[in-house]
């Protein structure tokens, strides 16, 4: 029997073999570099993660404070500052900001905060053209298809699969080579920086003493779409401060290695606001909308310790569940075991549709070995798993035997010792009539050994009585 | 405390614990009200059930020796699992007492005993599986430091060592096809050191990688920890 799982589903019908093996391969790869990376550099990079875990986790505590803290800072530095509530009301902003200054062309540099709004469908609906400029990104926009995994967006595609999009969108002939795949889109994306009026992205880090937001990336194309356009639009979470300038050291350390093993990304740049009087070039304006979307609400949970998260993926490259389902059977816009996590939180009233999320785990702890923030994700999978039965989520109770019974029998030893010592008998039912299913499907990959119930009390028992 | 997959089918593993610490001079107490240490149910989501579960651990547990549990992950519960689950509970001071007294098996005996080498004899090769739930804990270290004392074993690598077997308890069942495939992967690089025996602390994690091998007629003898402690010492005629 098929398992019914939408996530095992998933990787059986739509996932496959090939990709699971090369999604296998780059996963390990990274997981590999990351370690290396800092190891070599930080003989103690447990003390480096905690720490990093403490500051963003004082950050939240803080939040209303640093939120104002960033808020005066930034109009003081010339920006515009929203607030917005939710996905619906963010783009919403960002739509109001093109329609008043009269502009229609938007290049859009990396945003996971985006994917999550679904800020470009939005956008391309209502008449903006709006053009995704990460490579990665762009192969998914252009391919109609979703990011699956949050700083590599196409480790589930293959070249073949991009050079056929690339002939069918008009960037050229049929070619998988890497290098042509990189120069067409390069010289496409040139052409459109040039024409954009609007540079939106995302922020890895809003430091509040500065007003300043750290973007790290290794294309370049944030950069791009910054320099030449009229207006910077920057989306950020709320939980993407920190409190000050010199946190960046640990904090930028932390994540190039953490998301692609380097010990720093290739661009690192810093926006202090809008082009100020005198100042030669940059765009006229600049507009912060902080984005909640259900953030508030993680925060009064018991599962606030996510909102640490600086998306650096390396939680799915060491997952090993991930490794064998991929990125889009999560069902969210992260993937993982920080997927996992976030998107039943942020769900909010469907909750319930996303309770299996936190099931898909062996809870092996590889996640919270390599989070940068040391966020304890085995816990808050546990802490889901409760909210799934209190709620009665039928998606979290599925294929996992009820524990009412066992617990009965658990806590009445006599019952326990009987059953136990009856259980051998089950040696000689066949695996059909045995009326536990969870043993049936147990049996469906695996052989069940021998029930010995009764055994090892007997022997324990004959040895007290003669020593 | 035996765990409940050594009291229904693993009770050879049950009396190698207890003829290891015996021949290290302990003296060892079988309370047989124990039933199991309430992981199942925690690991489900199923709190309730599982806290009435712990509550009666800790009833039959109450004193002041060490608990010792040849398991990583039944340890971990009582460490870890127990005290998130009553983490808001009144009656939390018994799972505190229960956590501050329980050690896993080669925990207890390297770091409780301040035993770390291993006398005996066992000439064969051996990978050693850390289960997952000792991350974090002395106690992977302290098996492998007591498996390669011990004269003529091999400890033998192998790739991916740190890597789930796919176990997961509940998760077995919920997301069998991916349970399986995280086991068979973990199989094959075991596999590919080419041992003798595949030798963990944990009998969930060998109860699944063993039910595959045997599934798929592959052959890989499974030893517990305490096994191969216990055969080392007759091997040499010491027990």
């Amino acid at each position: 029997m098929k398992s019914k799982q939408p996530i095992e589903r998933y990787a059986r019908e739509i996932f496959g073999e090939n990709r699971r093996r090369a999604v296998y391969a780059g996963a390990k790869l990274a997981t590999e570099k990351r370690h290396a990376t800092l190891a070599r550099d930080y003989p103690h990079a447990n003390h480096l993660r905690r720490l990093a875990g403490q500051i963003k986790q004082h950050t939240l505590e803080h939040l209303d404070r640093y939120l104002r803290e960033a808020e005066q800072r930034l109009r003081k530095n010339g920006a515009t500052v929203h607030f917005a509530t939710d996905a619906d009301s963010c783009n919403q902003i960002v739509l109001d900001i093109m329609r008043t200054a009269k502009v229609q062309k938007m290049v859009k540099s990396k945003s996971m905060l985006g994917e999550e709004t679904g800020l470009s469908e939005f956008l391309l609906e209502r008449g903006v053209e709006c053009l995704e400029t990460d490579l990665g990104e762009l192969i998914v926009q252009l391919d109609h298809d979703r990011p699956s995994h949050i700083v590599r967006p196409i480790i589930h595609k293959d070249r073949a699969e991009i050079a056929r999009c690339f002939e069918r969108e008009g960037l050229g002939d049929y070619n998988e080579g890497p290098d042509v795949i990189t120069r067409r889109a390069r010289d496409f994306l040139r052409r459109k920086y040039m024409e954009a009026d609007v540079g939106l992205t995302g922020a890895n880090f809003v430091i509040a003493e500065s007003g300043r937001i750290c973007l790290v990336t290794n294309e370049g194309n944030a950069r791009f779409c910054v320099a030449a356009c009229k207006i910077h639009i920057v989306i950020a979470g709320i939980e993407k401060l920190i409190p000050k300038d010199r946190d960046l050291a640990l904090f930028v350390n932390l994540i190039a290695r953490s998301a692609t093993g380097q010990q720093l990304s290739v661009y690192n740049q810093f926006f202090g606001g809008p082009r100020l009087q005198g100042q030669p070039h940059g765009p006229d304006e600049m507009h912060v909308i902080f984005v909640d979307n259900g953030r508030t609400d993680v925060l009064a949970s018991d599962c606030r310790e996510i909102l640490r998260c600086i998306r650096c993926g390396a939680c799915q490259n060491v997952c090993p569940v991930y490794r064998q389902v991929g990125g889009h059977s999560y069902r969210g816009t992260y993937a993982g075991p920080v997927g996992a996590v976030l998107t039943p939180l942020l769900a909010g009233e469907r909750f319930s549709e996303m309770a299996d999320l936190p099931k898909a785990s062996s809870l092996c702890g590889a996640c919270n070995e390599v989070c940068p923030v040391d966020i304890p994700i085995p816990d808050l999978l546990l802490r889901l798993r409760y909210r799934g039965k209190r709620e009665g989520a039928s998606r979290a109770a599925s294929g996992a035997p009820p524990m009412g019974p066992w617990a009965l029998v658990a806590t009445k030893p006599k019952v326990w010792r009987t059953a136990l010592a009856a259980s051998p008998a089950l040696n000689y039912l066949p695996s059909h009539l045995i009326p536990i299913g969870a043993i049936r499907t147990w049996r469906e990959a695996r052989s069940l050994p021998k029930w010995r119930g009764g055994k090892f009390r007997k022997w324990i028992q004959e040895r007290k009585n003669d020593p | 405390m035996a765990t409940c997959l050594c009291d229904a089918f693993f009770d050879g593993v049950g009396r190698a614990t207890v003829e290891t610490l015996e021949h290290l001079g302990c003296q060892v107490v079988f309370p047989d009200d124990q039933t199991c240490c309430g992981q199942p149910a925690f690991n489900g989501g199923d709190w309730d059930a599982s806290r009435k579960v712990v509550r009666h651990t800790i009833e039959v547990f109450r004193g002041t020796e060490p608990i010792v549990v040849p398991s990583s992950s039944c340890a971990a519960m009582s460490l870890h699992g127990a005290p998130l689950e009553f983490e808001e509970i009144a009656d939390r001071e018994g799972v505190e007492d229960m956590a501050s007294r329980t050690w896993e098996l080669a925990d207890f005996i390297v770091n409780g005993l301040g035993v770390d080498r291993w006398k005996g004899r066992f000439s064969h090769r051996v990978v050693f599986h850390r289960s997952c739930h000792s991350r974090g804990t002395k106690s992977g270290e302290a098996a492998r430091r007591l498996l390669s004392s011990i004269d003529g074993l091999e400890l033998v690598s192998f790739p991916e060592e740190e890597q789930c077997c796919g176990f997961g308890g509940t998760f077995s069942v919920g997301f069998p096809e991916t349970s399986a495939s995280m086991g068979r992967l973990k199989i094959g690089n075991a596999l590919a050191s080419a041992p003798d025996f595949l030798v963990s602390g944990d009998m969930g994690c060998l109860l699944h990688l063993g039910g595959l091998l045997d599934r798929e007629e592959q052959e890989l003898p499974r030893l517990h920890l305490a096994e191969v402690l216990r055969d080392a010492l007759r091997n040499k005629n010491l027990l």
